[in-house]
């Protein structure tokens, strides 16, 4: 392709990148249990970042509605463990099955019969809390009481069945993170990337250009939705609850569109970056008034939204563009 | 080598195209003139696959292909550069050229229709990095022409290619596709600039409410009372 012939990473970026999946592959080792629980965090919010990034960022659809692929990717490897002792591992793939066939009903829906930006945006909040009321009654797994996964007195880490301790969950979401950020690399360099972005660009252009725009979108959002789904299933295995009230909220769906907003929207490391300042900063923060003896409630809600604003205004593009071509990092736009 | 017949489209209820019929020959540069609302850029898009029409057929060599999805369109070699300069403004000019460059019909054809488009308009190849969002109004034109001339079209249609440019620009792009239909292509010109598009064209139509209302060679049109006092204000 002829954009390839301008290709070439800078060198400095990938020294870069180097450097930080060292430190990020290291880090359990000098962590304590604390630095290791946000750095989970940091992660899990890196790669629902980077699944949204793909439908939003990449084919310019707006999901408010993404929370629907957590909980119903969680829902459906914790019933199959819980009921079935299926392990998460085979769950996971009942898991982005059933996301990915959600994602195609929705996708099909909106794209066929042309109901597009704000209108989507909203058919994908609803259909979230369609699914949040309809779990709240869904007894066999625990309704809105919530369904709880066994927690065991294990001795050693079970990888298989996904029961152990933080170090081991924090290497299973840094291998989803790494695994998301090579899978959206490789996509944004090839024809499905480039005709994302053309119909995020344009979506008329794209089809004059004889861009088929319905598939297109619709593999975008089953990309997305099973991606998403992923991360349902770690948050399951992880913190062993899940209440629909919780996961299904619209504050989940909004707070994974936050880190990839303000680390750049359609960047790769925009995710990772919006990532690492929120959940960075506002743990800093907690900590902050904790030691100064004040208890604030919802200080962490403030605290996202003056980011936001701050972003905004300032950098709209996202703080990694402007970081990197600061730092002479990558090209314009990776 | 495009032959419609008895077009009606419609936009909800109001109707764009009443009972539209024409024909464009290979290797002729047909012009559709008519003021705006006419149902100019309605009968692009039909033809291209983005409106359904009501009515009539439309055939391109000897495929029916009424009531085709675009891409579909597209693939059999029939090519649009839409109204006002649609390019993709945050990708670099390169990457528009490969979007272009990546429908089915044209994938093996890469190298030779970017030396082409780079033979047309050479200021391109100088500009291959930038986003085409930076690039000046007549070089955006040119990038559109060239993004649709790597899918490899035998039949481009242009919806208003001089709308908004300086007149020098103006010039330089009427005779580009001048050019390009001399090396074979055929091309449906849609233009405000009635004098410059009838002197252009073997063949030219005349749009008003969705009508046909005058059809003939470009010259005679030109010399036409109707025309004269509608469009060229004489």
């Amino acid at each position: 392709m002829i954009a390839r012939m301008l290709d070439g990473v800078p060198g400095r970026g990938l020294a870069v990148l180097a450097g930080l999946l060292a430190v990020l592959l290291a880090a359990p080792w000098v962590a304590n249990d604390y630095v290791l629980t946000v750095l989970i965090i940091v992660l899990y919010s890196a790669y629902t970042g980077q699944a949204w990034n793909v439908m939003m960022g990449f084919a310019g659809q707006l999901s408010l509605g993404h929370a629907i692929y957590v909980g119903l990717g969680g829902y459906a490897a914790a019933a199959l463990y819980v009921h079935f002792g299926v392990a998460p591992w085979l769950g996971l793939v009942a898991a982005v099955a059933i996301a990915a066939a959600c994602g195609a009903v929705i996708g099909f829906l909106a794209f066929r019969f042309g109901v597009g930006g704000v209108y989507f945006a909203i058919l994908t909040i609803a259909f979230a809390e369609f699914a949040r009321i309809g779990f709240d009654h869904f007894r066999w797994v625990g309704a809105s009481s919530g369904f709880f996964l066994p927690v065991a007195n294990y001795t050693r880490n079970d990888l298989w069945n996904l029961r152990g301790d933080p170090t081991m969950f924090y290497y299973v979401m840094l291998a989803l993170t790494v695994a998301a950020f090579a899978i959206c690399h490789v996509l944004l360099k090839s024809r499905i990337g480039y005709y994302w972005q053309a119909i995020r660009e344009d979506e008329v252009a794209a089809r004059s250009l004889g861009i088929d725009t319905f598939r297109y979108k619709m593999y975008a959002i089953v990309l997305s939705a099973g991606m998403t789904a992923v991360a349902g299933v770690f948050f399951a295995f992880y913190y062993n609850n899940l209440f629909p009230e919780q996961v299904f909220h619209i504050s989940r769906s909004i707070e994974m569109i936050l880190g990839p907003i303000i680390g750049g929207i359609g960047t790769l490391f925009g995710p990772l970056v919006g990532a690492l300042l929120l959940t960075g900063l506002s743990e800093a923060m907690q900590e902050l008034l904790t030691a100064l003896r004040l208890d604030v409630p919802g200080a962490k809600q403030v605290f996202y939204g003056l980011c936001l604003l701050v972003v905004v205004m300032a950098l709209p593009g996202g703080v990694w563009p402007w970081v990197a071509g600061k730092l002479g990092l990558t090209g314009p736009r990776s | 080598m495009l032959r419609i017949e008895n077009l009606d489209v419609f936009h909800g209820d109001a109707q764009a195209l009443d009972d539209v019929s024409l024909e464009i020959d290979e290797g002729a540069i047909v012009a559709i003139v008519g003021a705006n609302g006419a149902g100019k850029t309605s009968l692009i898009r039909t033809i291209a696959g983005m409106l359904r029409p009501a009515r009539g057929r439309i055939a391109f060599r000897d495929t029916d292909i009424t009531g085709w999805e675009s891409y579909r369109v597209c693939n059999l070699g029939i090519g649009q550069v839409a109204e006002g300069r649609q390019v993709f403004p945050t990708l670099s000019v390169a990457e528009n050229l490969d979007v272009g460059a990546m429908l089915p019909r044209a994938r093996g054809a890469q190298t030779a229709n970017l030396q082409r488009v780079f033979g047309l308009f050479p200021v391109l190849a100088e500009r291959l990095a930038q986003p085409a969002g930076t690039l000046s109004g007549g070089e955006q034109q040119m990038l559109a022409i060239g993004r649709c001339l790597m899918g490899a079209p035998e039949l481009v249609m242009f919806d208003e290619p001089s709308l908004g440019l300086a007149p020098a620009v103006v010039q330089q792009l009427l005779r580009t596709i001048r050019d390009l239909n001399r090396e074979g292509l055929t091309c449906v010109l849609v233009e405000q600039n009635v004098a410059v598009s009838l002197k252009l064209a073997a063949h030219a139509y005349v749009l008003e409410n969705g009508r046909i209302t005058l059809a003939g060679p470009g010259e005679e049109l030109l010399a036409d009372d109707r025309v004269r006092r509608a469009y060229l204000g004489l």
